[in-house]
């Protein structure tokens, strides 16, 4: 965990100072759609193996922050780095093969294959067509799968079609075929929308198990969800960073709280 | 979750029995159906239906139909490859047919009669040039039939990878793909109908003699390509069944469900779709290269568009992505066709056309589809009766 020192100070770019050992870094990025600037960021940045939550009012940019760093929205100007390497240009599957991971805001898996499949074709590193042809997974990889399909209690269904699960099992099922992928950094879109507070704390339990040996970025409306993550809090509003730091901290920030107000967006 | 068949159901069912015995027995029936099905089929068409000519129940020209049918069904399983499993809908697929069958036309009408400077009677006579003509060099890789044969496989396969390859990586999908590939079969029609292509215009390639030195005009030969055909069919399927049971078979199937879901997994989209294109293609190829020699003309007609819908229409009836459906399908459909425009001459394309609406519109899933659905009522409901009065208890909340 970084511990740079987090005042509440006026400008962003002393909020949040470049940092070139970070896995992650998104430098002066402009996105703008039909002239409305979804995103405007001087700075973020995350460092190795840590867990940062990203949460902000509807509309400030947090999926688009998700999109940019995986390719699937251009920036306008600036740039963004990824291990080293600049990946601003980069086409999708490119990135995903660096390892950036994702999981999507409304839960996307393969509806036809199974849960099982599913899991398989997110086994890392096997993306050509003539590796596919022939052989199977290796004894382990079965294994860390089944693993990981009890822990999210989809073992027993691993067997049928990814349609015929529930919302919150779709959720669970992205989020393992996430963590089978063993990606460097892992993009999590809302893992908790639409789950109950049970299932809500199993996510947030296995994302808990990650923190300190995976990078993980995880986008979050519920602030019940990302207290029970405990970690560094990015705040975004209207496309710029408003604020950072631990959650306490943060929401007694007078800017975060008016901007939450001052919209009308309070949550919990 | 729900009891399989050997579990001991409770005895307060006496009078029940007499309903549940028919259900789980057609159940039973279904499933050794499905099971035999394919060895079956297999059986009629490899030592049935040779047999019944050899005992003189079928003459040749029956055999010789169900043949050619045999190639169609191979086109049919290469369109179910590429719309079944991968969601891309070709419209070109007796392209890749004809341009098969013209490989293997070519090398037979070098090895029919010639006129002149050794050139096929087929060519000659649709020549402008009246003397002092000379063999285009394209003709002749087409002498040696081993030669040609490998053609089959590179010309439609070559073609098909580069265009699918060009296609796919501009991210041209859906029924803009479909229109494109429309489009190219009724641009490649209008190219091979030109004289000046040197590829016998619109006749098309016919007066053949011979293929490996066989007489064609022979039953013995008629014999021997029609178990060619069974036996490419035969390969052909077990090659599709374990291309989609493979794990590219489920990349595939995940390119239909979601692709742009698939590149942020890490997966090229485009370089699986263009293998498909291209296995779909070579497939067609085959079955025409064994269709022309057959038919004993192949003619650029083959490749109008119309000829492509009727392979939708083949697997659509039979059941997308399910292999065996696009062979029955393609039977079905072949033989209702024949059947139909010679006992109704006037009216079979609107009887042909109202039946297919009719079975899509009652299956939509096509019959395998609907078969395979109906096993499952009859084992769920084989399974359920016993149980009623648990289950009842179960699922009341």
């Amino acid at each position: 965990m970084t511990s740079k020192p987090v005042t509440a100070q006026i400008k962003h770019e002393t909020l949040y100072p470049p940092n070139k050992l970070d896995l992650v870094q998104v430098e002066n990025v402009v996105v703008q759609f039909d002239g409305f600037k979804a995103l405007d960021i001087t700075y973020f940045g995350i460092d190795r193996n840590e867990l940062r939550v990203v949460v902000g009012p509807n509309g400030a940019g947090k999926t688009t922050l998700c999109d940019v760093i995986s390719g699937k929205t251009r920036v306008a100007s600036g740039r963004v780095v990824f291990d080293d390497v600049d990946i601003t240009w980069r086409r999708e599957t490119d990135i995903a093969g660096l390892g950036v991971g994702r999981k999507f805001q409304t839960p996307t898996v393969f509806e036809s294959l199974t849960v099982y499949e599913n899991m398989e074709l997110a086994l890392p590193r096997r993306w050509k067509v003539w590796q596919n042809l022939w052989g199977t997974e290796s004894k382990e990889q079965r294994e860390h799968i089944h693993h990981l399909l009890e822990r999210v209690h989809l073992y027993e269904v691993r067997d049928l079609p990814a349609k015929s699960l529930s919302h919150g099992q779709r959720q669970w099922l992205e989020i393992s075929m996430l963590m089978v992928s063993k990606p460097k950094l892992l993009l999590v879109d809302e893992p908790a929308a639409g789950l109950t507070d049970k299932e809500t704390a199993l996510t947030a339990e296995l994302l808990n198990e990650l923190k300190g040996s995976h990078t993980i970025m995880v986008i979050e409306h519920d602030m019940e969800f990302v207290r029970q993550l405990g970690s560094r809090v990015t705040v975004l509003c209207e496309g710029k960073v408003l604020a950072d730091g631990p959650l306490d901290k943060v929401q007694t920030d007078p800017k975060v709280i008016e901007a939450y107000l001052g919209r009308g967006k309070e949550r919990k | 979750m729900t009891a399989s068949p050997g579990t001991p159901v409770p005895n307060d069912i006496g009078h029940r029995t007499s309903d549940i015995g028919p259900l789980s027995a057609l159940a039973t029936t279904h499933r050794l159906a499905t099971k035999s099905s394919l060895w079956l089929a297999f059986a009629f068409f490899a030592l049935v239906i040779p047999l019944s000519y050899g005992a003189g129940v079928i003459d040749i020209t029956t055999l010789n139909q169900f043949g050619r049918y045999l190639c169609i069904a191979l086109v049919a399983l290469g369109l179910d490859l590429i719309w079944g499993y991968t969601g891309i809908l070709s419209l070109c697929q007796m392209m890749f047919f004809t341009l098969g069958g013209y490989c293997m036309g070519m090398h037979l009408a070098m090895k029919g009669p010639l006129q002149g400077d050794g050139i096929p009677l087929a060519l000659y006579v649709v020549s402008s040039q009246v003397s002092g003509m000379t063999l285009p060099w394209f003709w002749m890789p087409f002498d040696s039939v081993w030669l040609s044969i490998l053609l089959v496989f590179v010309v439609p396969g070559g073609f098909a990878y580069l265009y699918g390859w060009l296609a796919f990586r501009s991210r041209v999908r859906g029924v803009y793909f479909s229109i494109i590939t429309q489009a190219t079969t009724v641009a490649a029609t209008q190219v091979f109908r030109l004289n000046d292509l040197q590829l016998c215009g619109t006749n098309g390639l016919t007066n053949f003699v011979t293929l490996f030195g066989f007489p064609l005009n022979e039953n013995s030969t008629k014999v021997g390509l029609y178990l060619a055909s069974v036996a490419a069919l035969a390969v052909g399927f077990l090659a599709c069944k374990w291309l989609v049971t493979s794990r590219a078979g489920r990349v595939l199937i995940a390119i239909r469900d979601s692709e742009s879901r698939l590149r942020f997994a890490g997966y090229q989209p485009v370089a699986y779709k263009t293998f498909a294109f291209a296995v779909a293609a070579v497939l067609g190829a085959v079955g025409g290269m064994l269709y022309t020699p057959q038919n004993g003309i192949i003619t650029p007609f083959k490749m109008n568009p119309e000829e492509s819908i009727y392979i939708v229409a083949m697997v659509a009836l039979g059941g997308r992505g399910t292999l065996t459906g696009a062979i029955l399908g393609s039977l079905i459909f072949s033989f209702s066709y024949s059947w139909l425009s010679t006992k109704f001459a006037d009216w079979w394309l609107i009887i042909l056309g109202s039946l297919f609406v009719f079975v899509i519109l009652v299956m939509p899933d096509g019959l395998v589809g609907a078969w395979r659905r109906l096993g499952l009522w009859l084992t769920a409901r084989s399974q359920r009766a016993p149980a009623e009065p648990v289950t009842a208890k179960e699922t009341s909340p």
